[in-house]
């Protein structure tokens, strides 16, 4: 019986730590790697340029250290469910492997081709390896539910067995007699399509900035550690104008591609932290960035609504102004105000910027000053960021506009000071928006108060050749912080009620509306207590929220969630 | 149970005549000996409170006992309007022909009313068109809120006066009033002083530009149950304080005051200490609370002398020279946000608040700068008071004392409970 294997890659873009490949390559007699360009790329058409680029980058990385193996990568265009049980008719497959794929929408593409694999007598192999742990154990410990705070999180990590070791990377002894039959047409059928074939217009194009591929993610990891060890210092690095610019070092969007291992990165990080600090034991900030990656992932893997508002349980309705023209002034840069300019602008160009900017166009879109949706800035930022992913992008923006979490609401970034805090000398500015180079450091964040004659020596008048500032700054935020302070004290105010009665078991989007009868009705407090007194009116305290109960959320892990199971639905 | 419904709602009957017929068809039915249609209103009312409004409206179909306990004055005292576009909104609106049914049959029930109103102007329009029709209703509360844009402001003025008149003048009992971010002006307070003075105990108005300081002061000389305001700066007076604390005049609870600026460089007038001293005799536990949007050398006129705020927010960025005169000059502060202030170390001055602010029970702090020991020192100083603490994790810069992951056990040990900064994502 002769054993042929496909692994089909999706994100895990590499060779190394790559356990379910490993394991499918034993005892079997041939190896292909398909990747799949499914025209619904992740659930959704909304992807730019530097993705699509990205990806074929780490596409013809793979295929290289492919050929380097004497084999090659199959790139095959359609979708699974049609794409598969043509190509195990075709090649007699017996195996296939994947990696396992946390988000509601790949657990059910993988359930319809395990079906079909399992009707055409394939066996299928799935390892994690895209997290540093299992997600349903942590879930698991949690008493079945997500964790919805981070601090939650970290507690329960600290509970967690350790990380598995990464797998060793796939070399021709792990090979060994696995041999991958390609055709001479190979290259016409499978061969890694061209932007151009994708219908891309590729002409001005600046060289990526960062440039996808496995063999680039392990080069820069190894920078990465050599810079730590140099400063030895593991603590976050203040905040400067340098920070703002892409950095060689730069590892998220090969994280989420999977062309470098978390595990990886997880381990080297420990033992170079272990050696300079003297076997002393890594805190959990050390692994900051693949904490936070992981968390999302856990609280989005059983909620397919994760990336809405509307019927996501862990989610705040917020009364969102829909307003397009708005929303494409901030997605194109034309906001008015040069910090938020030069971020979106940076983003659209290289496809990353920096997690103190992320907030600052967040805020601003949200919270801060445009009021609209985080759901409208999450398909924005999944077109043009390139370390983006499902899970990670929507419970950020839920993060970032205050939507969910329990994140205290009182805190905004302002799109002048902020920026100007940051980098005073307008630097960055400079650079991403070179129409407003000539402006002075003083006016160059607010260049719509500079003088008549300041404008005309920068050659650059405000309302002409850039346009004047979108919003009132203060009067949005104004605003703003009161339309927040009424949806969380609508949210407060509902403590004394829940012991009494059922929490109605539904939505958000609904209860408000009970809430506002029986609050009245059955207790004879009146209306007024929702439009008046503003006492403790600054901050969230976190009661009575319908979703979840946050006080048995923060201490002891593995703690009674019955509350939760009961109210959500 | 589905032929039991059907009988009782294509019955011409009374509830229990077709109840009759339905145990003669279906002997089991009611195995418990319990009739659903004979259930007393009372008990149908309070089940009905239970119910979110659309399920109500499901069941008052099931039968014609059920069809009169949903329309009950009882469940019609209190409700709030949604008025969206799908244009401009997200969220669902109240069916048309909802409003026009409760205009219709429950005016005169509607006691608490509010309307959530998006940023279009159709639905802002639509808010004053139900209001117009207010006639038969007594309101003891009424609540005009913009959710996002305020609409309100973009009707015509006169448009929106004279449907908000219209409640003024036939409630005669408005206890509550909440009309924020509207075009209302002096001579529309004029008029729900006249009909409402005895009542009225709340008065929400911050950002309404058409009044004056002598419009708000008509309501404080008229209204002596005035509990609750809100307002902006420049309506602020010294004789309002005065007339809130005359004789006359009840206890005020909680007075709001937004100071916002306009334009950078705009002047504030300023308030004598002696009227705040006056405000505090007559209302010694009054909440005293201040949001200021203001730009960092606009805070002259502030802070100079003793001023009793409890509540305190810092919208925009706060220099550490004022933060420092509000050490000196608030003893009452209770919650304090500073949204910002910059790159320089708040050491000192978060010290002297902890020490000259012995109510202080909250705190919030934005893109600011502590070193870990100052904050491990005011933590201490306040102890275990601080109900509220909210420190965003990049405010504090760890020293040769303590580090980051060393210092929430610091300040959990203070605090008698489990505390961390607040985190934003990094990824």
């Amino acid at each position: 019986m002769v054993g042929n294997t496909i692994h089909w890659f999706r994100k895990g873009l590499r060779l190394h730590d790559n356990p379910s490949l490993k394991e499918s390559i034993r005892g079997a007699d041939t190896l292909r790697c398909v990747y799949i360009l499914d025209p619904w790329f992740a659930g959704s058409s909304n992807v730019g340029i530097s993705r699509w680029r990205f990806l074929l980058q780490c596409l013809e990385d793979l295929d290289t250290s492919l050929r380097k193996l004497n084999s090659r990568l199959f790139v095959i265009r359609g979708q699974p469910t049609d794409v598969f049980p043509r190509l195990f008719q075709e090649w007699q497959t017996s195996q296939l492997s994947y990696e396992y794929d946390s988000e509601p929408f790949g657990k059910e593409r993988d359930a319809a081709i395990q079906k079909l694999a399992s009707e055409a007598g394939v066996e299928v192999t799935v390892k994690v390896s895209h997290t540093l742990y299992d997600l349903d154990k942590i879930i698991e410990l949690n008493g079945g539910q997500s964790p919805l705070t981070y601090k939650r999180f970290q507690a329960l990590i600290s509970h967690m067995d350790a990380v598995e070791s990464p797998a060793e990377i796939i070399t021709a002894e792990v090979m060994r007699k696995c041999a991958t039959p390609i055709s001479d047409d190979h290259d016409d059928k499978f061969a890694v399509p061209s932007l151009e074939e994708l219908g891309f217009e590729t002409e001005g194009l600046a060289t990526a900035v960062w440039p996808g591929g496995e063999t680039e993610a392990l080069t820069r990891l190894e920078r990465h550690l050599e810079r730590k060890a140099w400063v030895a210092n593991f603590e976050r690095p203040r905040m400067n104008a340098n920070s703002l610019l892409a950095s060689p070092t730069g590892l998220s969007p090969y994280l989420r591609f999977g062309c470098l291992s978390c595990r990886l990165f997880y381990f080297k990080l420990t033992d170079l932290y272990r050696k300079v600090k003297k076997n002393s034991s890594p805190p959990l900030s050390l692994y900051g960035q693949l904490l936070w990656r992981e968390f999302f992932y856990t609280t989005a893997t059983n909620n397919p609504r994760f990336d809405k508002m509307e019927g996501n349980p862990v989610c705040v309705q917020i009364p969102w102004d829909r307003n397009p023209e708005a929303l494409a002034k901030w997605a194109e840069g034309r906001t008015g105000f040069p910090w938020i300019d030069a971020i979106m602008t940076q983003l659209r160009q290289e496809g990353w910027i920096h997690h103190l900017a992320r907030h600052a166009v967040a805020c601003f879109l949200t919270r801060g000053d445009l009021w609209i949706s985080w759901e409208e800035g999450m398909k924005v930022f999944e077109e043009l960021l390139l370390d983006a992913d499902w899970s990670v992008n929507a419970g950020s923006w839920m993060w970032l506009s205050c939507s969910s979490f329990f994140q205290q609401f009182f805190h905004c970034y302002c799109p002048v000071g902020f920026g100007r805090r940051t980098d005073p000398n307008g630097d960055y500015i400079r650079r991403y928006l070179p129409i407003l180079k000539a402006f002075p450091a003083k006016y160059i964040f607010d260049p719509w108060n500079a003088p008549e004659s300041v404008q005309k020596a920068a050659k650059c008048v405000i309302g002409m050749h850039y346009p004047k500032p979108m919003v009132h700054h203060t009067e949005a935020s104004r605003l703003n912080i009161q339309r927040m302070t009424q949806i969380y004290q609508q949210l407060s105010c509902y403590r004394g009620l829940g012991e009494h009665r059922a929490q109605p078991a539904e939505t958000t989007a609904n209860s408000l509306k009970i809430r506002l009868e029986s609050l009245e009705e059955s207790k004879q407090i009146p209306i007024t207590n929702l439009i008046g007194n503003n006492i403790m009116c600054f901050f969230y305290s976190g009661r009575g929220h319908a979703a979840v109960k946050r006080s048995s959320e923060d201490l002891t892990p593995g703690g009674s969630n019955k509350a939760q199971r009961q109210t959500s639905n | 149970m589905k032929k039991y419904e059907d009988a009782c709602s294509s019955s011409s009957e009374g509830p229990t005549e077709s109840c009759k017929k339905v145990r003669k068809l279906q002997p089991n039915l009611c195995e418990f000996g319990f009739d659903w249609a004979l259930l007393p209103q009372e008990i149908l009312l309070n089940i009905f409170q239970f119910l979110p409004l659309l399920d109500r409206a499901y069941a008052s179909q099931v039968c014609r006992g059920w069809n009169q306990a949903f329309h009950m004055p009882e469940l019609w005292r209190c409700f709030e309007f949604e008025l969206n576009q799908p244009a401009s909104s997200y969220l669902k609106a109240t069916h048309p022909e909802l409003i026009k049914q409760i205009i219709k049959r429950h005016s005169n029930h509607l006691q608490y009313v509010s309307f959530k109103v998006d940023s279009s102007t159709e639905s802002a329009e639509a808010a004053c068109d139900i209001l117009s029709q207010l006639v038969n209703c007594s309101l003891k509360t009424l609540g005009l809120i913009s959710t996002a844009r305020p609409s309100f402001m973009e009707l015509p003025k006169s448009h929106f006066i004279s449907a908000l008149t219209v409640v003024f003048v036939n409630s005669k009992s408005l206890s509550s009033l909440k009309i924020d971010d509207t075009p209302v002006d002096d001579p529309s307070l004029k008029v729900l002083v006249a009909n409402n003075s005895d009542t009225l105990r709340m008065l929400k108005m911050s950002s309404c530009p058409h009044v004056s300081p002598a419009g708000i002061l008509c309501v404080a000389d008229q209204c002596h149950g005035l509990r609750e305001l809100a307002l902006n700066y420049h309506l602020l007076s010294d004789e309002l304080l005065l007339a809130l604390s005359s004789e006359k005049h009840v206890h005020l609870e909680h007075l709001r005051i937004d100071v916002v600026s306009e334009n950078p460089g705009q002047h504030f007038h300023t308030i004598r200490k002696s009227s705040w001293d006056a405000m505090l005799r007559h209302s010694p536990k009054f909440n005293l609370v201040m949001y200021f949007f203001l730009y960092e050398d606009e805070f002259g006129p502030f802070f100079r002398e003793e001023v009793p705020i409890t509540h305190l927010y810092f919208g925009r960025s706060v220099s550490k020279d004022v933060l420092g005169r509000v050490g000196v000059h608030c003893p009452r502060l209770v919650e304090l946000v500073v949204c910002a202030n910059g790159l320089r170390p708040l050491d000192e001055e978060l010290i002297r608040i902890a020490k000259r602010c012995t109510q202080l029970s909250a705190i919030g702090l934005g893109e600011c700068e502590v070193s870990c020991s100052a904050f491990v020192e005011f933590v201490k100083m306040c102890g275990r008071r601080l109900s509220q603490l909210s420190i965003m994790e990049e405010v504090l810069i760890p020293d040769h004392k303590y580090n980051l992951d060393e210092i929430h056990w610091e300040v959990s040990k203070h605090l008698g409970r489990v505390w961390f900064p607040d985190m934003m994502p990094t990824w």
